[in-house]
Parts: structure tokens; sequence; C-alpha cells
């Protein structure tokens, strides 16, 4: 009998280290990061975040373009994204039928778990010449007149770009955001989808007016949940958004993002530049685990919603 | 619970509703969201077409048995992939054996014992985080607590990488597929006065084994692919290595340089890398799904 309680003990006291270990990894990964972007954080304090220079050989360095390129990008993938999910999400859960689900559901699945790097290929060699032979042309001449946000659309078709990025961060964020999307449609009590149906509500009524209501921490979790995967997206960014340290002046034209800033610079790179790439890391993990958390939090309450009624 | 409802708006027949404009407009407000919605699913299955056809058409005439007998070419000769397949294979092997307990003991602690006290919820909640947390940040983690305290690139970094990536995905499945375990069988276990670890070690994990296994081979489909945590660890190699303290050769990181390099046969062999991967990793993920089903 001590010898059971003893190993009873002794396994839970390893589980429980294990489960510690991966408790203390987030803030691991944190102190290391501060760490290695001692340098900078010192020097240049919190004005590295809103500084628009990067001179390595000047060893000037601030976070603007960076951030401001990772921040469009993803919501140029959230603005196509987000409806399209929307669009497949209620296919999968109201309009297919049973048979077809699964594979259709499969199949979106996938487009999550082809390797990023391949988009990147995808992107350059094939998608971007395409793009800016036969489409960005025509989108600028039809956009850019408009008032006010024509200039947005404006630039020389270079196929390259935010816009581009973004178009492919949407393609790989759609299915995480469709899946939970689905989910939480089908979480919706079958009752009170009937009850309007039979007060003569139509297939999108009621996906507008009772099934997204009721859902919508659940979605608003979702999508935080893609905009966190799109934020720290690296090598089908780093292929296609073209590296160019410079303030976009429209989503057309080149930029960079924090990711791709990483992919390209960090091995070539040395002392002060290092220390300055380190800490764009760190912004990006901190933007990201707010992100993350706050996508967790919304999914944890329609949770406790779901399980209230049940 | 999957009862389907199919109630739509009749067609504006009756000489009362074509004259009704509200009822019009919500019959056409419906047929063309529906139409929008099956639109998206379009939109979206087009893209998975498109890359995987570009993939066959591109890397599919490539592929041969060179790709698996011969190392990496200097530029302009022929060559396959031989040491970047090995050093994946390595890397991943490794990342996984390293991931793989530390995830099922820590999602074991998160089921079985966490039902009181902080620890669980608050490392649920940041492993939700790690799950999705960017890979490259992963990279750089290692590169500050491993690479540059030992001062070069190795195969060791490498793995402890992949190790950090395949943690979170195991501890989410091995949790998920724990609690999933009928409590019944817990208690008739313990009614036979198993002791606890006993009681884990033959009952749950063995009812909840095809799950945890689902997860372990997801887990290495996520990591078989990911480029940016090896840039900065275990960079890459030109030759043929089993030298884990040394820089090894990996596909993802071959195809991205080959793929950006000037050099014909280089992108060539990195198109043949690409489709290489992606049909061991969409083959992967569909044999994962396909287990957890038939149990």
């Amino acid at each position: 009998m001590a010898a059971n309680s003893f190993h009873d003990a002794l396994f839970k006291f390893v589980t429980r280290a294990f489960a510690f270990l991966v408790f203390s990894l987030l803030a691991a990964i944190m102190v290391s990061l501060l760490y290695g972007s001692q340098e900078t954080l010192l020097k240049y304090g919190l004005s590295f975040l809103w500084t628009n220079e990067w001179d390595p050989v000047q060893s000037e360095f601030g976070a603007l373009v960076p951030v401001i390129g990772t921040l469009l990008t993803s919501l140029v993938a959230l603005a196509i994204a987000i409806p399209v999910s929307f669009g497949i999400a209620m296919f999968l859960t109201e309009l297919a039928p049973a048979w077809l689900r699964r594979p259709v559901g499969t199949a979106i699945e996938m487009l999550a778990a082809i390797p990023s790097i391949i988009y990147g290929m995808w992107g350059l060699f094939v998608f971007v010449p395409f793009f800016q032979e036969y489409v960005q042309p025509g989108l600028i001449a039809a956009l850019s007149p408009l008032p006010y946000v024509g200039v947005l659309f404006s630039g020389a078709p270079f196929g390259i770009g935010i816009f581009t990025a973004g178009l492919i961060l949407s393609i790989m964020i759609t299915p995480f955001i469709a899946a939970v999307m689905r989910d939480v449609f089908e979480l919706v009590p079958p009752m009170l989808k009937e009850s309007a149906y039979g007060l003569g509500g139509s297939t999108w009524e009621v996906m507008w007016k009772i099934v997204l209501p009721f859902t919508r921490s659940g979605v608003i979790g979702g999508v935080m949940l893609g905009l966190g995967r799109a934020l720290g997206e690296t090598m089908a960014v780093t292929f296609v958004i073209g590296n160019a340290f410079q303030m976009p002046n429209s989503i057309f034209s080149p930029g960079n993002s924090i990711a791709s800033a990483l992919a390209n610079e960090f091995n070539e790179a040395g002392g002060m530049q290092k220390s300055a790439l380190i800490e764009l890391g760190l912004i990006l993990f901190l933007i990201t685990t707010v992100v993350l958390a706050l996508a967790k939090m919304m999914l944890m309450r329609m949770d406790r919603a779901e399980g209230k009624k049940s | 619970m999957n009862i389907n409802v199919k109630l739509t708006l009749t067609p504006p027949t009756s000489a009362i509703r074509a004259d009704n404009w509200v009822y019009k407009r919500r019959y056409l407000t419906n047929k063309l969201m529906l139409g929008l919605s099956l639109a998206a699913l379009v939109f979206g299955l087009f893209w998975l077409c498109w890359i995987l056809s570009v993939l066959l058409i591109k890397g599919g005439g490539s592929l041969s048995m060179t790709l698996l007998t011969e190392s990496t070419p200097p530029p302009g000769q022929a060559g396959g992939l031989l040491n970047a397949i090995m050093g994946s294979f390595v890397m991943v092997g490794v990342g996984t054996l390293i991931g793989t307990p530390v995830g099922i003991l820590a999602g074991t602690y998160l089921a079985e014992y966490g039902q009181r006290g902080w620890l669980a919820p608050a490392t649920r909640f940041l492993n939700d985080v790690l799950l999705s947390a960017p890979s490259i940040v992963i990279g750089l983690f290692i590169y500050a607590i491993y690479v540059s305290q030992v001062g070069h690139y190795s195969g060791w970094a490498g793995s402890f990488a992949l190790a950090i990536l395949v943690i979170p995905v195991v501890v989410r499945t091995t949790d998920n597929m724990l609690m999933l375990v009928p409590n019944g069988l817990r208690e008739a276990c313990f009614a036979l006065g198993c002791p606890k670890w006993r009681m884990i070690v033959l009952v749950s994990y063995r009812a909840a084994r095809s799950g945890i296994i689902t997860g372990i081979l997801l887990a290495v489909a996520r990591v078989a692919g990911e480029t940016a945590p090896l840039l900065f660890t275990a960079l890459n190699n030109q030759f043929m290595s089993f030298n884990m303290n040394k820089p090894l050769a990996n596909l993802p990181v071959v195809i991205f340089q080959f793929a950006a390099s000037p050099f014909k046969d280089w992108n060539t062999l990195a198109w043949a890398g690409a489709t290489l991967i992606t049909l061991a990793v969409l083959l992967l993920n569909i044999v994962a799904r396909n287990m957890f089903r038939k149990h």
C-alpha cells in the first residue's frame, strides 16, 4: 500500500511538473526575447515603435514599417476571409446535403494543412505573374478614381505587395475561421431555428437574425484566432510582400512585415540589427499573444453560455 | 441532433405575392445570399485545386528516384534531395520524440488531476495561445537560449524548435481525448483497488489511445512543413550529414533557398521538393483523420 501511494504521488508530481513546464513556456519565450533585445530596448525605449527608419549601415532602427505592414496585411486578410468563412460555414451547416458535408469540410481543412512555404512559392511564381498581368491593372483602373478611398488603390502594378500578401493570408486563415464558425453554428439549439422557420423565415434570415446573434462571441473568437494566425505567418508573406523597408502608400505597394523581416535579415544581422530584429519578434509575440488570449476568452464565453442553457 | 429543417420560401406564384415587394425582396435576398454562400465555398476550393494542380504539373514531372538517391547539387549540376529528406526525417523524428512525452504527461495532468487548483486551467489557456503562436518566434526563442549560447546552428536546435511546436498540439489532443473517457471506466478500475496512476496507464490511456495517436500524427504533419523555425536553428547543409551538432539540411529550408535562387536546376528541385512535402503532409493528415474515425 505504501509503495502504491508513493507511486501515485510520484506520477502526479511528474505530470504536474510537465504541466508546469508548458505553463512557463510562454513566459520563458517572453523573457528570452526581452533579454535578446536589451540593446535596442535600452537605446530607443518605446520610441522604437513609431520610428520610421531601418538603416543597418548607420545602425538606426525603428519598427514602424514592419508593424504597419503586419497589421495591414492581416486586415486585408480578415476583410476577405471573414465573409468567405461565413459563407463556407453557412454552406456546411445549412445548405449542404449530409453526404457532402464531410468531404467538402475535409477539403477546406486541407487548405490549412498545406505548408506555408508552398503558399509562398505558388504565390510568387504562379499567382503574382497572373495577378500582375490580368487582374491588378483592371483593379487599379477601376478603384483608383474613387473619391477618398481611391488613393489606397493607386500605384503601379507590381504584382507583389501588401494586397497580394493579404490575399494569400486570407486563403490560409479561412479554414481556421470557417472551422470555428461551423462548430459554433452547430451549437445553436434546433428549437430556436425551427421556431424561426415556423414563423416563415428564410434560410438567410434564420442565419443572419437567429444563428449569428446567438453565436456572436464564438464567431468573434474564431475571427480573432484567424487574426492571430495571419499576424505571425512567415514564409508565405516573405515570398510575396516585396521586403521593402518603406512606408506603403497604397495597398498595392511593396512593404514588409515583422515575420518576413526576421526571415530575411536575421541570419546576416549582427549586433544592433540582431537586437532590433529580436525586439520585432518580441512585439509580434506580444501582439499575437494578446489577440489569441482574447480569442480564447471569447470562445470560453461561448462555451459557458452553451453550458448554462443545456 | 442533426435534424435538417428545410423550409424555404416558395417562389412568388400567386398574384398577391407577386405584387408584394416585401415578400419579393426577402425571396431575392435569400436566393442571393445562398448563392454567395456557394460562391464562397467555390472560392475556397478554387485555391486548393489551383495550388495542387500547379504542384503536380511543376513538380510531378521531376519526381524521380534520383531525388531519393543523391544529395543537393551545386548549381548547374544534377542531383537530388536525399540529404534534405534525411535531415527533415531526423529532425521531425527527434522533435516528435522530445515533444510527445512532454505533451502527453502535461495533458494527463490537465485531464486527470486538473479538477482543482489554478495550474490546470491556466496551463490549458496558455497552451491554446502557444498552439497558434507564430512559429518564427519559436525559432527566435531557441536561437536565443541555445544557438547563441553554443555559438553555432545545429540539428539539435532545429529539433528543439520543432519539439516546442509539437507540445501544444499533443497537450490539447491528449487533454481532450482523456476527457472523453467515461468516468464509469475509471470508477470500475478504482473499485478493483487500483491506484490512480495504474488506472491512468491501464484504462485512460488505452481508452483514449487512437485519439492521442491522431494528435501525434497531426503534430508531425504540422511540423514537417515548418520552415520559419528552422531558419535560425538548423539552417542548412549542402552535404549528407547526421551530425546533430552541425547545421543540418532539411527539406523546407532547401525549398526556400532553391526556389529563390537564379539557377534553373535548383528551381526544378525546389518544385519537386514542394510537391513531395505537400503530398506527404496531406497524406498524413488524411490518415490521421481516418484513423480516429474508425475507433
